[in-house]
């Protein structure tokens, strides 16, 4: 029964995402209010079924009705609990459902948040999210439905992927999708602006929050996800430049662009078309990943068995959504004009270089993503590119943009000054470049690659110094208190681009000094890495809720002296029976100690993995500081002043109005 | 004019830096293609001299052997037609069996040894890499190929 009403309000919401798409949008054309006023409702309708059906999935996986098919393929009555609502996305269809589930949360929040935006603006920008639903509903009815039964129904389930059986799971796929769809509120922001003619400073202040906001979720979920390859692949790597992973990346990347992008066109009126372009490019992207994950022409960690029927039905929306919103864009872009003027050196310049450089980015993922299924699909063969080309072609394009980024947070709007920056800037400068060349030695030994990463971390961090440092001189001159009128959209930017700091300080160090060892052990015997001393002190047998697992015990000792016993696991999953390598990994702030088992090899030894990782987790903290950052600045005062201004207007008028009529009462 | 002209410049240098970033990136690129053979395409020398690649197919049933000491490992790589030996030394992904699918990387050795440098992991048990799909599937129509040519041979040979 709770599997029909599921099935059921999911068709309920594909007929209000119709309404939802064609009512506000003609109402915003033909200036029918009435009709204009049915968007809130509706997406509010929308959102209260898709939540209704979602529920009813996850109530049919926490008690185990193998009476539906999508429950029968990934649970089973052993998985423990928290699995058991994880598993709910954990599958294709589940996961589509969760994508709309976003998209319609997404869509409400607008209609709830935004009650003091122009009627015909609220009701375009819903129409286009009612578009974009009705597709993603078309698509989970016909092609990938979780609801339909199984008959008879399965005794057991078939259990959940083991290696998907790991908190990240819970965290990352809802993360990372929050942040993937909610670009489309950007998208949907810059679609209603082109039709209707309506570009400005306004719209800009609008859509800045949403984009900060889905930008913060996809920081956070691709940071997620790659420690959760770095724990649970068991080979120590953060990145693996997969497919997948360049999916989630390049929407990163546009959206990057998109909010430095909106910043200038929110302060200077500039980049309209460009900001606009950029939102397109960015939802675009999201789609693309979405039909890379989903459709299963890729060789990825994250392709599982699929359905080709499923992949052409997202390419089709890819291209309807693309196609679509590009010829509007070049039918209407011309009319939106191109905003303030500026210097070749000036803030807007730095900005729009930025922007350059990160789509130059976005676009050599691109290529090195698609081309192999570009060669595949005209026949010339199979071919992958490998991480290599990533790196090689990244260094380049990342090395000017973290540079400028130091400078352009520093120069002014409209005509800066080069001499003046480089007076201001040149002590962050020397600080850089002497504690860059100095430090590698302190790790051990000096290489030019280490050298040229922390340059420019220290770079990053020495600008944000100077620039803080000028803020707090030029209030004390004037009496105030130094940390006074910093906006927490300026102190966000600056808590980002310290986040990129970190984050390249982790990448340096790891990729210069960590040490990475297979070996084999027997009991007993002793490996030394990076100043630790490894010794295997043998295997015990230990059970989990749903696997057995074989345990090694690894004594860490520093300086004669037991630091602290590491326990990788080899787990055998009950139902699947597919063993698990589980890491052991001590985590430090300066390092973390990473062991993992292999296979038995001969007489009680084992292939052992024991690798060492300088400053790992600066990478993920870096991303979280980025994060929070995007946070910050999207809880600036003014984002809600904006709203609360427009609010007095109306109200000031009624008081008017209301004091006309007592006056003309009194009269 | 003056701003013509520094207009003129700012197009130039930008010209020049996406032809040179162009550049790069092609190099780049070409030189970290990496391509994928099955083990037919191997057997008939397709497959670069020298230089790394991608080798796919079934793991052949009995073939891993591993060596006493170290932790090198020889399995044979099998599309039902060729066979290719495969020497690899390192820590095998736990997916990696007798019978299943497998994608290696690595370069051919004079000697027609694979020296895989990596195994790449599955983790799906139904998940069969697109390539080795494909790869096994040309084999069959090979296989059947030639079971048909010797049939014709044999039918030949009965003639007089």
């Amino acid at each position: 029964m709770i599997p029909e009403i599921g099935h059921f309000s999911l068709i309920l919401a594909l007929a209000m995402a119709m309404v939802q798409a064609v009512v506000p949008l003609i109402g915003a054309a033909k200036g029918n209010e009435n009709w204009m006023r049915m968007a809130r409702p509706v997406a509010q309708g929308q959102f209260l079924f898709v939540a209704t059906a979602f529920a009813c999935l996850t109530y049919a996986f926490i008690t185990s009705d193998f009476s539906v098919l999508y429950v029968a393929e990934h649970s089973n009555t052993e998985l423990p609990l928290q699995y058991r609502v994880g598993a709910v996305w954990g599958g294709h269809e589940g996961s589509m459902l969760l994508w709309v589930l976003m998209l319609t949360g997404w869509t409400m929040a607008v209609s709830v948040l935004s009650r003091k935006l122009a009627d015909d603006l609220i009701a375009r920008v819903i129409g286009v999210l009612g578009l974009v639903s009705t597709g993603f509903l078309f698509f989970i009815l016909l092609t990938s439905n979780p609801f339909i039964r199984l008959m008879p129904a399965a005794l057991e389930g078939r259990d959940l992927n083991p290696l998907l059986q790991d908190p990240g799971l819970v965290f990352h796929p809802p993360m990372l999708y929050m942040g993937y769809v909610g670009f489309s509120v950007a998208f949907a922001f810059a679609i209603a602006a082109l039709l209707g003619g309506r570009l400005d400073a306004a719209w800009a202040r609008w859509s800045r929050p949403w984009t900060l906001v889905a930008w913060m979720f996809l920081t956070m979920g691709i940071a997620m996800g790659s420690i959760w390859a770095y724990y649970e692949l068991g080979w120590g790597g953060w990145w693996f430049w997969d497919p997948v992973e360049n999916a989630s990346f390049m929407p990163w990347l546009a959206g990057t662009a998109l909010i430095h992008s909106l910043a200038v066109t929110e302060k200077r009126g500039s980049f309209k078309n460009w900001t606009v372009l950029l939102a397109i490019i960015a939802f675009s992207l999201s789609l693309l990943g979405t039909f890379l994950v989903r459709s299963g022409v890729l060789t990825s960690v994250h392709a599982f068995a699929t359905d080709p029927t499923r992949g052409v039905f997202i390419l089709i929306l890819l291209v309807i959504v693309t196609g679509g919103s590009m010829a509007l864009y070049a039918w209407r872009a011309p009319k939106v004009g191109l905003g303030g003027r500026f210097a070749l050196v000036s803030r807007e310049s730095f900005l729009l270089a930025n922007n350059v450089l990160l789509l130059v980015a976005a676009a050599t993922v691109l290529l090195g993503t698609l081309y192999p299924l570009i060669i595949d699909a005209l026949g010339m063969g199979k071919i992958s590119v490998g991480p290599p080309y990533f790196s090689v072609v990244f260094v380049p394009v990342m090395t000017p943009l973290v540079f400028l980024m130091g400078v352009g947070a520093m120069a002014r709007w409209k005509e800066a000054s080069l001499p003046d920056l480089a007076v201001r800037l040149r002590w962050a400068f020397a600080v850089a470049l002497i504690s860059a060349v100095i430090v590698p030695f302190l790790m051990g030994e000096w290489y030019p690659l280490v050298s040229m990463g922390l340059l420019l971390s220290f770079w990053v961090f020495a600008t944000i110094f100077v620039g803080v440092r000028r803020r707090v001189r030029r209030n004390q001159e004037i009496g105030r208190p130094g940390f006074s009128g910093m906006t927490r959209s300026y102190v966000g930017m600056q808590l980002a681009h310290a986040g990129v700091g970190a984050f390249i300080v982790g990448v340096t160090l790891v990729n210069g000094y960590q040490v990475e060892k297979d070996v084999r052990m027997n009991v007993g015997d002793t490996t030394e890495v990076a100043g630790y001393t490894f010794r295997f002190d043998g295997v015990a047998q230990t059970k989990g809720p749903n696997y057995t697992a074989t345990q090694g015990y690894i004594q860490v000792i520093k300086d004669g002296a037991d630091l602290m016993v590491l326990h990788p696991q080899k787990r055998n999953y009950n139902v699947q029976t597919m063993p698990m390598t589980e890491a052991a990994i001590d985590t430090g702030l300066t390092r973390d100690l990473y062991a993992s088992l292999g296979e038995p090899v001969s007489g009680g030894a084992w292939s052992v993995r024991i690798y060492y990782k300088p400053f790992i987790d600066w990478i993920w903290g870096g991303c979280f500081i980025m994060a929070l950052g995007g946070g910050l600045a999207m809880s600036d005062r003014r984002y809600r002043l904006a709203s609360r201004r427009k609010a007095e207007k109306p109200s000031g008028a009624t008081h008017a109005a209301g004091a006309l009529a007592t006056e003309g009462g009194r009269a | 004019m003056k701003s013509r002209h520094k207009r003129l410049a700012l197009v130039a240098v930008g010209l020049v830096g996406l032809g040179v970033a162009t550049t790069l990136v092609l190099r780049a690129f070409n030189s970290n293609l990496v391509f994928f053979f099955s083990p037919t395409q191997v057997a008939a020398k397709e497959s670069p001299q020298g230089r790394s690649f991608r080798l796919g197919g079934l793991v052949e049933q009995g073939s891993l052997k591993r060596d006493d000491n170290g932790l090198t490992v020889h399995f044979v790589v099998t599309d039902t037609s060729v066979n290719i030996p495969v020497t690899f030394t390192g820590i095998l992904p736990d997916l990696f069996r007798e019978g299943q699918g497998v994608v290696a990387q690595g370069k051919l050795s004079p000697d027609g040894v694979f020296m895989a440098d990596e195994v790449l992991a599955k983790h799906d048990e139904k998940y069969m890499p697109p390539e080795v799909a494909d790869a096994l599937e040309k084999a069959k129509d090979v296989n059947a190929q030639m079971s048909g040519t010797s049939l014709a041979k044999s039918g030949t040979e009965g003639k007089p």
